[in-house]
């Protein structure tokens, strides 16, 4: 902890103080995490009666149907907000008016409506269809939104020789944005765009409230079940490590690649503002 | 504008209901995040390992399944009794709809708070400390001032995210901005237009709220 700004390191005496904090510090937490796991057992969570839902072939089956919902609408979401967000960062970064002001008012209005309130515009009131579309079609304009900024800080903040350079050699707007620019400020933006998918995978789960037939609703259904002993909190434990599971693999996965990038001597450096990136990870 | 005029009755307390949702959950979520925040720059590990365990599981937990958790789950544990609440639904929803906001937001407000203490250069509190300024004098003239510059905008966008997180609630029993169509519909209004007022609404509380964000961005980012 040397490197922490507020404090020192530790004298004998403090180090004395800090060992009593800790122990008070485990023995708070113990008595915490204890309540809580008195009060499953004591309502009977942990029975085996609530458990034995996992062992029938066909609740593993609903399971895992459910989940491959889950991921077919982050997938189907991820890679067209991904186009979204590419054509909208381009269009802001026009050099014709009519062009860039119509695309961030696009961005403005669809990052300030609740995605809530989007899905239900899209499954209520205009009346897609099947749940699916509304939600990906939801998840696509929020996210793309989202990621059409993140693309734009990326270009903007590439030096400007790129460009420069490449207009020099004669290439032409559309071939400097798409060979030059748009590759670099990906790369360079990488962390940041995983990190965005990591809340579309956790936005699927708002299919739930338009009966989209994802982990939640199956969730809900098995967990209302009578001759499995109502499990609800069972199967919240579980859907719960598996949402867990899905979003640390991304966020790994979003850490393995800023390691290769930072050794990757053909990316560009770029400033890192460590207060804004956990934004991009909000809502 | 029919829509809106003819069903006030449903508007007006379904954007106090959020806007008193949000306040709640803001103040909650700001204190409680800061909590969090000194447990994870604290000197002893144990509070850190438990500030980076609460942050790590409630960053990667759709807010949809905290409140699943508390609308369908937690009355199965029979720790609250509904009695508590004037055996009225609406409160207990509404309660609960204000802890899983809570919960859910100070883990992002958390790390917004932390990363904000980490942009401040270890040189800075030690050129306070040879200057021979106590621990609170090096906090509250030095150290805060400069994290606070970083921490603002980037705090503006997690309450804009959580005021849109609001709506969620409308999914869980809970009358707000969000579940004013739902109850339209039963009137018989057309859903669309309700919806879209209901959008227009956010539209003008959120939009405010960004240019503030990047004004601040702006005006300090040149300061610093």
């Amino acid at each position: 902890m040397s490197a922490s700004v507020l404090f020192d390191i530790p004298g004998p005496k403090a180090r004395l103080r800090y060992r009593l904090y800790a122990v008070l510090g485990i023995v708070v937490l113990v008595a915490g995490v204890g309540f809580v796991l008195y009060r499953f057992a004591d309502s009977g969570q942990f029975d085996g009666a609530k458990w034995t839902w996992l062992e029938y072939k066909n609740v593993q089956t609903t399971m895992l149907d459910a989940l491959w919902n889950t991921i077919r609408a982050f997938l189907a979401g991820a890679v067209l907000a991904m186009v979204f967000g590419a054509i909208f960062a381009a269009g802001q970064l026009s050099d014709h008016k009519v062009v860039r002001v119509p695309a961030m008012v696009v961005v403005e209005l669809f990052r300030a409506v609740p995605l809530v309130v989007l899905i239900f515009i899209f499954h209520y009131g205009i009346g897609l269809g099947a749940p699916f579309y509304s939600v990906v079609l939801g998840l696509t304009l929020y996210n793309g939104s989202v990621l059409a900024e993140v693309f734009r800080a990326g270009v903007l903040s590439l030096p400007r020789g790129q460009s420069e350079a490449a207009y020099a050699v004669g290439m032409r707007k559309t071939q400097v944005m798409t060979l030059v620019l748009l590759p670099q400020a990906v790369r360079a933006m990488l962390p940041a765009i995983i990190s965005q998918l990591v809340v579309l995978l956790k936005d699927s789960a708002l299919g739930f409230l338009i009966t989209y037939e994802e982990l939640l609703y199956q969730a809900r259904y098995l967990g209302g079940i009578f001759e499995f002993g109502r499990p609800l909190v069972p199967i919240t434990i579980v859907v719960a490590a598996i949402y867990i599971a899905m979003c640390l693999l991304l966020t790994w996965f979003a850490n393995y690649l800023e390691k290769r990038n930072r050794r990757n001597k053909k990316v560009i450096d770029i400033e890192a503002k460590p207060a804004e990136d956990v934004v991009a990870a909000a809502v | 504008m029919d829509v809106l005029l003819d069903n006030l009755d449903l508007y007006g307390p379904g954007f106090l209901n959020t806007i008193e949702l949000f306040l709640i959950a803001a103040a909650g979520s700001l204190v409680l995040g800061t909590i969090l925040a000194m447990l994870r720059v604290s000197p002893v590990p144990i509070f850190r390992a438990a500030g980076t365990l609460y942050v790590t599981v409630v960053r990667n937990t759709p807010l949809t399944l905290v409140f699943f958790f508390f609308a369908f789950a937690f009355p199965l544990l029979k720790i609250v009794d509904a009695s508590d609440f004037g055996g009225s639904a609406a409160r207990y929803y509404f309660t609960f709809a204000v802890i899983s906001l809570t919960l859910y937001t100070s883990a992002f407000v958390c790390e917004v708070v932390r990363s904000g203490i980490n942009t401040v250069p270890v040189g800075q509190a030690e050129a306070s400390r040879a200057l021979g300024l106590t621990f609170g004098q090096m906090l509250g003239s030095v150290v805060l001032p400069q994290a606070t510059r970083a921490v603002v905008p980037p705090m503006v966008s997690t309450m804009i995210a959580l005021l849109k997180n609001t709506t969620i609630a409308a999914g869980f029993s809970v009358f707000q901005a969000g579940s004013i169509s739902l109850n339209l519909s039963e009137r018989g209004e057309n859903q669309l237009v309700g919806l879209l007022w209901v959008a227009l609404f956010f539209v003008i509380l959120v939009i405010p709220m960004t240019l503030l964000q990047r004004s601040l961005e702006k005006r300090w980012s040149i300061a610093r």
